[in-house]
Parts: C-alpha cells; structure tokens; sequence
C-alpha cells in the first residue's frame, strides 16, 4: 500500500525582549542559575504578572508578515499543571483567544511552490530549567528562563513529507530572524518544535491518529524524527497494530522516538481566563503603527530585487533571506553604481564563500559594503579585469585599505595602451610561428593559446577584450 | 490614648500631648493583656518602636501625613517585608517576605508604625476565623462567638482597642462581616481601587483590600493611603483618588435609598429587619427617600460564587508546593510524594475543599457547565446592581443574617458556614464599592448596616456613614473589659 504523511509543526519562538513577559527581569542567556528571576518569575505569594508591551508589538509584526488576523481582543489563560520548573503550577499562556489568527507561509520544495496554512500564534511565558546532573540523586531548579516570552505558531496539517515540514521550519526560521522578533539560536533554545506526524493510505480523506514528537531542535533532527516516525507508524500498522495518540521524545542519540505519555496520561489542563491580566486589545491605530514600521517583507523584496535589478531567481532568494544582506546589497549597489548582476554575484559568491570559510556572518563581514563597493567601482570602469580583482578581494579580506590602494600598491591597473599590448603581440607572434600556422589553417582553439601567452606576459593587467581584439587582427594578418 | 480617632491621636502627636514610641509601648501592653483574643499572628514590637521613633522625628520635623506615628495592623495576607507572612495556614509559617506589599509601601511611606500580622480564616477561606492554622480568633463583645472572618483578627483588634485602625481583605464579605460582629466600620473598596500587590491572592477576579477602622471618618483616613493605581497590578485602576475626607460633612437630603426586596424578605431574622429598619429612619430624618427596589438574580449569587471563587484559587495555591518556599513534608521519596505530603500536610481542611471544588468545576466535560455559567450569572448580578443603581444613589441591607455566631456552631457545616455571606457575596462578584457600619445590638452583639454604591463611589459612601455616625453612637460603643 501506498502511504502518505500528515504533518504539522509547533514552533516556540523565543521573543527577542530585554525583559521578560510578565515581569522586569532580564532574559539575557547563560547567566548564573536563578540570578535573573525575580519576585514574579519565582512565583511569590502575592506577586502579580504585568504584561510587557514589546511582546505585543513583536507577535502583531509577525502576525502581518504572515498576512494574519490581528486579534482585536485577546485573552491570557492559565494552563494548570505541576512540575518543579514552573514556579506558580500554571502557565501563563492563550487559549480561546489568541492574538494571531489564521494566517500562511509559502515554502519552495524541488522548485514546487506551497502554501502551509498557519492556524494561531499565540503569546505565553516560558518554564524554568530542570537540573539532574551534579546533584546526587536531587533535582536542581533553575528559574531564570522561567517567564522567557515565547510565541507559539501553529501550523496547519498542510506538509507531506519530512522534506516539507523542515522547509516550513527553515522558512519560519529565517522569517522570524529577518523581522528581527527572535534572534533564532537554536542552541540557546530560541527556535524550537513539536511535530504532529501521522500517516494515510494515499487517497484517504480523512487523517491518521497522530503522534506528537516533542522538543526537537535542529533542522537535522527534524527531518530525521519525521521519517523515523512515520517508518515506525507504517511498520506498525502494516503488521496490524494501531497508532495511538501519544507524545514521544526524539533521541538523538539512538535516532529513535519514545513514548513519553498516553492519551490518558495526558494532563487536564483546566485552561481559564488569567483574572490576573486584562485581556489584550489592539485597535487600528496601533496596528497602523506598527504596519508603518514594518520592514519590507522577504517576498516583497525578492520581486522588487528581481524586477529592479533584473536579478535571477536564486540571486534574489538568496539576498532576500536575511535582512542585513539585503541591506548590504543595496548599499554596495548605490555606493558602487555598478551593474546590479555584478554587484549581486560578488556578494552571493565570492563574498559569501569567504564569510562561509570564516564562520562569520553578513554583519561581522572584514569587508564593509563601502570598501566592496570601491572594488566594483574599479571593475565597472575597467581599470582592472575580473581576474585582478579577486586578486584585490583577498586582500581587501585581510587588511583595512581601499581597493584604490591596493591597486595602486600593487601595480594592477588593467594596461589599456593599444601601443604596448600590440608590441608584446607582435613578439609573441614572432616566438610561436608553428601555432600561427595551424591558427591560419583553421585551428581556431590556437587563439586561446595566443591569449594565454599575451595575458601571462602582462601579468594579467591587459584589457582581456582589447587583447582579443588586437591579437585577432594580428593573426588574421 | 485607644479611645481616640484616628484624626484624634494625629492631633496628640503633633501638638506634643504623646510621642509615637508611647502611644506605641500603650498598644503593645493592650496587645499583650488581651493576648487571649488571639486576633495577632505576629506582633512586631521591635519593628514598631523603630518605625515609632522614625515617625517621631518626623512629627518634629514637621514632616508628618494623617498616619504618621499611627499605630496600626495588618491583615496577615499581606506581604511584609523580613516579616513572616501566614496567611493564617500552616504551609506558610515558615514563610518570611522578601517584599512589601504596595499597601505595605504605602502605610510606610506614610510613616504609620506597624504593631503586627493580624490573624485570620486560612487563605481568607471562611467567615468566622476558625480554619486558621493558628486558632480561632474570639470576639471582643463575647467571646464565645466569633469574630466573623476572614478579617476576624482585624475586626477584633480593632473593636478591642489592640490597634488604632486595621487593614482587612475583601472575597465574598471579609471586611464587612468581621466589620458588623465586631461592631466597627469596614469598607471593601470598588474592585481595582486597591492594588492587589503584594496581597496573597484567594480569588484575583474578586479579592479587594480596604480599611477597617471604628469610624467612617478614620476609613476615610486609611483608604485615603490605600488607595490609587499600581502599575504592578494589572487591575488595578488608572483613575485619580479623590479627597474621601472633603465631603464627608456634605447634607444628605434628597439622597436616594434602595432597599432590595430580596434583602428584606421573611428569611430575615425578625430583630435583625428591626434594628436595620431603626437605622434606616435615621437616614430619612436625614432627608434621604427610601424606596424598594428589585435584584431577581441575587439568589444565584452563593452558587455562583462557589463556582468561581474556588476555580481561581485552585489555580492561585498551586505555587504552594514545597519547591520554593514554605512547608515542605519530611523526606519525600519522589516527587509526586513532596507534593501530596507538602500540600496535604500544609493546606487545612477548609482550604483543600475549595481547591478540590475548583479543580472539579475547570476540568474538561464540567468547565461550560459551571465556570461559564457562573461567569454568565456574574454578569446578571452586576446588571441588575447597575439597573438598581440607576434609581437609586446607594442600596442599603443587612450585613449578615445574625450578630455573631458561637465559636463552633457552624465549622462542621460549610453550607451553613457559606450561607452567612448571603448579603455580600454579590458585592463581591459585581465589583462594587460596600460598607459595614455599626447599627445597633441584638442581645449584646452588635449589627452592622450596608451600604452599597456605584463603582468609584468610595466618598459618597463614606459621606453617607459619616453622617449617620454623627446622629447615632454605635460606632462609639466598647466592648466591656476593653475601655
């Protein structure tokens, strides 16, 4: 029997506040354990959560970048459960009323574009940490993530494969990085998911029972746990068993998932409405705001780079995944006047390739967008050949000068004198008399040769096109 | 020097009659002479004489508020900072604030001297004081009865003269049920008026901190501190404080009375309508019109309440677990165990079955039947207070359906124990502003008469007590052994 896969993420995307939600304390990571929690995040007889504003604004950004619903009205519930970590044995989440809406995002798989609907993002607090190591046999609690904003975007079951599901993350991720809402470190905990994994007999209308596989955090390991997931599903159903809704870990160390709890163990939740908060209200004039601030959105700018610039599909993809890129693309482009095509491949290859090697990333690059732009200034007016100037682009890499001065150091302007290059012609055709003799019987692959040797001469400072027009002239003789 | 008002001791202060530190040393000897009330937690002496000699210095400066030098207590549910917090239950015993409450702050700031921690019902859970972890607290005027609770410490060290004024806590008629068996005035504010910070929370949606006080004058005083917006408190109102002393001396003629029907029915107890019925004449000698008016949903008020009020503090006392702070059960094996031995061991009986209530009602398959519907017959409540109030100015009633109960006559009958709240539970779920004042005695116990007002309507209520504090003595009246 053919199968086909049902999957749909829950990410928690970190928010990136100085403070925390619902009190004053700072989410800076890796600080000493239970140094940055408070009276409210410790869960104190008597304290009281105070909503911080930023958070609102940052869900409401990411609510229109997925062309949402901004909810009018909003609602903080309490989730009721027990654990050490959570210090006030609820959570602070929404439930009923979340404050973004239904909403899409567009995801490219082997050139196939697809819509993945998005059913709610909602704004809730993050738990503690729960710490079993080095503390023979007890638990150590650690409270300073504890009320870390978090967003929770909830995806439609609209992926089929574990290929899509991580093409939606990879998307979301970039997206969340690019509005600037999260600062998307995976490691840190930042951007993390759940994936809701089932399968059907291709053709089937209606879903499989669906297993939740929580708390995987690499692009990896999502697709790995994916297909794990959906093989050991297959498998059991195959020998006549039956998927039953449960949660399961991913390890991956074993590549396995677990299973952690049932359906029965599941926890009540108890949800209601926090008395301890009002409910949240955005009217126009705030959205307007906010709207009036947006940066350009990565779709948006794809198609203006493309339709401006003239630029190709995976140059503009790749300029617009990042916000800084985009932004020192354009600068190096208005700095340099240079072709747009020119500007977009230095910068998507050569640059790229470099930062890459580095480990560095746009905004750390040795090469500002000025001193590039100084190199494409130079190439565009021919004053020296695309081959001298990767030349200078290692140089630029390593020390701070322009590209005017390493050319003028160096000695690399392009030789353009027609007088000096025929001379060097004229010698190197009198050297090589055999080669311009099978060149004149039709030879044509001979003119390279010819090239070759005048460009070695020249140290490569020769106009390339000026040599190609003289040497065909020579020759031809 | 206990007799006075509180206008009274602010007079002796600066004029130089007594200093803070004697007024001071007077209300920790009465405090320990009639230690046998029970109305105190924990009593501060040393904190007291300090905060007694800083507010002397202050005097002499002349740098002094209304409550400068004042002795007073506090409701033991408010966080204090170094100072242990109960909240009358045995798992927060051990439970020293690292904070001060902003009602705390605001006592201190205006230099008032803290005399102690008054007892209380465990988590403000009851009306007679009883299921505190540290005993019943016996009312002044006999004490085989009770206080009334939760703020019974409040209501009996403040009738007992064991401070100048008190603070209490509102639910379901824990300021004002204390304020009427122990003959004094209590005023539970309009939801939002007191910052809740700091206040450990019963049910968030209807708790209320307010003074408790022998006077409406000296409430005045106190809700004047109390009061006001507190960014760290989400509900609480961004609305300015009005002068509550101003216009306590204005006329009351043409003032309109309402009397609920459901309030004055045969359920009343005959001398209790009898004695509400004197106060009330005061009232139209004192040119105001009385007239019936009708509230259909305040019968559904308890159900409601018992709905709603134990589904918050469900959620409220989860943080009791014995992780962080408080109780914590000897040797627990895993964690499950810390948990069931911690809460079971710390939480009273009281307690748990209000946890256990509320958990039942939020729970899946029971939540649209009881929370919702519950919130559904809130909002009926405070329609038909806000239709009243449109033909009325104030609504005026009982405060409880007897004076003072005995000390173990309704413990084991919670359904008899809630039911002493009929008259102001509703209060509670509609948000509004209510005051208890002394009103006369049946058989030695004193009755308290309600006053009820429009949200923020805290001066007019205040003027309306006053008033008739100034053509009657009940709120004068001491209970013997006490003078």
């Amino acid at each position: 029997m053919e199968w086909e896969t049902v999957i749909g993420l829950e990410i928690h995307t970190q928010l990136a506040t100085q403070s925390k939600i619902f009190s004053g304390a700072s989410t800076a990571y890796g600080a000493e354990p239970n140094t940055q929690a408070c009276a409210v995040d410790l869960g104190l007889p008597g304290v009281l959560p105070v909503l911080n504003e930023e958070t609102v604004r940052l869900a409401v950004i990411f609510g229109m970048a997925i062309e949402a619903h901004i909810a009018p009205y909003s609602v903080f519930a309490r989730k009721n459960y027990f654990y050490p970590d959570l210090p006030k044995g609820y959570q602070i989440s929404q439930m009923d009323h979340p404050i973004v809406g239904q909403g899409h995002l567009d995801i490219e798989v082997e050139g196939v574009t697809k819509r993945i609907g998005i059913t709610r993002a909602h704004l809730e607090e993050d738990a503690g940490k729960s710490l079993h190591e080095s503390f023979h046999g007890l638990t150590g609690i650690d409270l300073n993530r504890a009320g870390t904003p978090l967003l929770e975007i909830v995806s439609e079951p609209d992926m089929r494969s574990a290929k899509e599901a991580v093409a939606y993350m990879r998307k979301l991720y970039e997206l969340v990085r690019y509005l600037g809402i999260c600062d998307g470190n995976m490691q840190e905990g930042s951007f993390r998911c759940d994936a809701n994994v089932s399968v059907r007999p291709k053709g089937q209308s209606t879903f499989g029972t669906r297993a939740e596989i929580k708390n995987i955090n690499s692009f990896k390991f999502v697709e790995k746990a994916i297909n794990h997931e959906v093989e050991r599903q297959i498998e059991l159903i195959e020998n006549g068993g039956k998927v039953v809704q449960e949660t399961r870990l991913y390890d991956s160390v074993k590549d396995e998932t677990r299973s952690m709890r049932s359906k029965e163990e599941a926890n009540d939740y108890r949800y209601f409405p926090d008395p301890d908060l009002l409910p949240v209200l955005i009217d126009e004039a705030f959205k307007a705001q906010i709207k009036a601030h947006l940066p350009e959105l990565p779709q948006a700018k794809k198609l203006r780079f493309k339709t401006d610039y003239q630029l190709d599909e995976e140059s503009a993809t790749i300029l617009t995944t990042s916000r800084p890129l985009a932004d020192y693309f354009e600068a190096t482009l208005k700095a340099s006047q240079s072709e747009p095509r020119l500007c977009a491949n230095w910068i998507t290859g050569d640059l790229s390739a470099a930062l890459n090697k580095a480990g560095l990333e746009i905004t750390d690059s040795p090469i500002s967008d000025e001193r590039l732009a100084g190199l494409l200034k130079r190439i565009s007016d021919n004053t020296i050949s695309g081959k001298i100037a990767k030349q200078v682009f290692e140089v630029l890499w390593q020390s701070p000068a322009t590209a005017d001065e390493i050319i003028a150091e160096q000695g690399l302007k392009q030789i353009t004198d027609t007088g000096a290059i025929e001379a060097i012609i004229d010698k190197i055709i009198a050297d090589n008399q055999g080669q311009v003799e099978q060149y004149r019987s039709g030879k044509d692959k001979v003119f390279a040769f010819f090239v070759g040797q005048v460009m070695k001469e020249m140290k490569g400072k020769a106009n390339p096109a000026e040599v190609n027009k003289l040497l065909k002239n020579k020759l031809q003789g | 020097m206990h007799t006075k008002s509180l206008t009274e001791l602010a007079h002796g202060l600066r004029s130089g009659e007594f200093s803070s530190v004697e007024l001071t040393q007077h209300f920790l000897k009465r405090i320990k002479q009639h230690q046998d009330l029970n109305a105190y937690i924990t009593v501060t002496e040393e904190t007291a004489l300090q905060n007694a000699i800083v507010a002397d210095a202050r005097i002499a400066n002349g740098q002094s508020t209304a409550l400068t030098g004042i002795p007073i207590a506090q409701k033991d549910i408010f966080c204090t900072l170094d100072i242990k917090t109960s909240c009358g239950s045995k798992i927060l015993d051990n439970f020293i604030a690292p904070y001060n409450a902003t009602v705390v702050e605001k006592f201190n700031l205006a230099g008032a001297v803290l005399l102690g921690k008054l007892n209380m019902d465990e988590f403000a859970m009851g009306s007679s004081n009883e299921t505190s972890y540290y005993g019943a607290v016996k009312n002044p005027w006999n004490i085989n009865t009770v206080p009334g609770g939760s703020s019974g410490g409040s209501g009996a060290a403040v009738a007992a003269r064991l401070a100048a004024c008190a603070t209490g806590t509102d639910t379901g008629g824990s300021i004002r049920q204390p304020a009427a068996h122990c003959g004094i005035t209590g005023l539970k504010p309009t939801y939002g008026r007191v910052s809740r910070y700091g206040m450990i929370a019963y049910a968030s949606s209807l708790d209320q901190g307010g003074p408790m006080a022998r006077s409406a004058e000296d409430v005045a005083i106190l809700l004047q501190t109390m009061a006001g917006f507190d960014p760290k408190d989400s509900t609480s109102v961004d609305l300015s404080v009005p002068d509550y002393s101003a216009g306590l001396n204005n006329p009351l003629a043409g003032l309109k009375i309402g009397l609920p029907k459901e309030f004055f029915s045969n359920d009343l107890n005959s001398d209790m309508a009898a004695t509400l019925e004197t106060a009330i004449n005061e009232y139209r000698k004192l040119g105001a019109e009385v007239k019936e008016v009708s509230m259909p949903n305040l019968r559904l008020a308890i159900p409601a309440y018992y709905v709603i009020a134990p589904a918050e503090c469900s959620a409220n006392l989860s943080r009791f677990d014995g992780v962080r702070f408080g109780y914590r059960c000897e040797n627990p094996v895993d964690l499950t165990d810390l948990y069931t031995r911690s809460r079971g061991e710390g939480f009273g009986k009281e307690v748990k079955r209000r946890i256990l209530m509320g958990t039942y009602a939020l729970s899946t398959g029971y939540y649209d039947a009881y929370y919702v519907k519950a919130q559904k017959i809130r909002r009926l409540i405070s329609d038909d207070f806000k239709m009243a109030l449109t033909e009325v100015d104030v609504i005026m009633g009982p405060v409880t359906p007897t004076p003072a109960f005995g000390i173990g006559e309704k413990i084991a009958d919670p359904i008899e124990m809630y039911l002493s709240d009929i008259y102001t539970i509703a209060i509670n779920l509609a948000g509004l502003p209510a005051l208890s004042i002394p009103a006369g005695f049946i058989n030695g116990l004193p009755v308290g008469l309600q006053i009820i007002g429009n949200y923020f309507s805290e001066d007019r209520l205040l003027n309306i007590a006053h008033q008739y504090q100034q053509v009657t003595d009940w709120h004068q009246h001491t209970p013997k052994g006490f003078e």
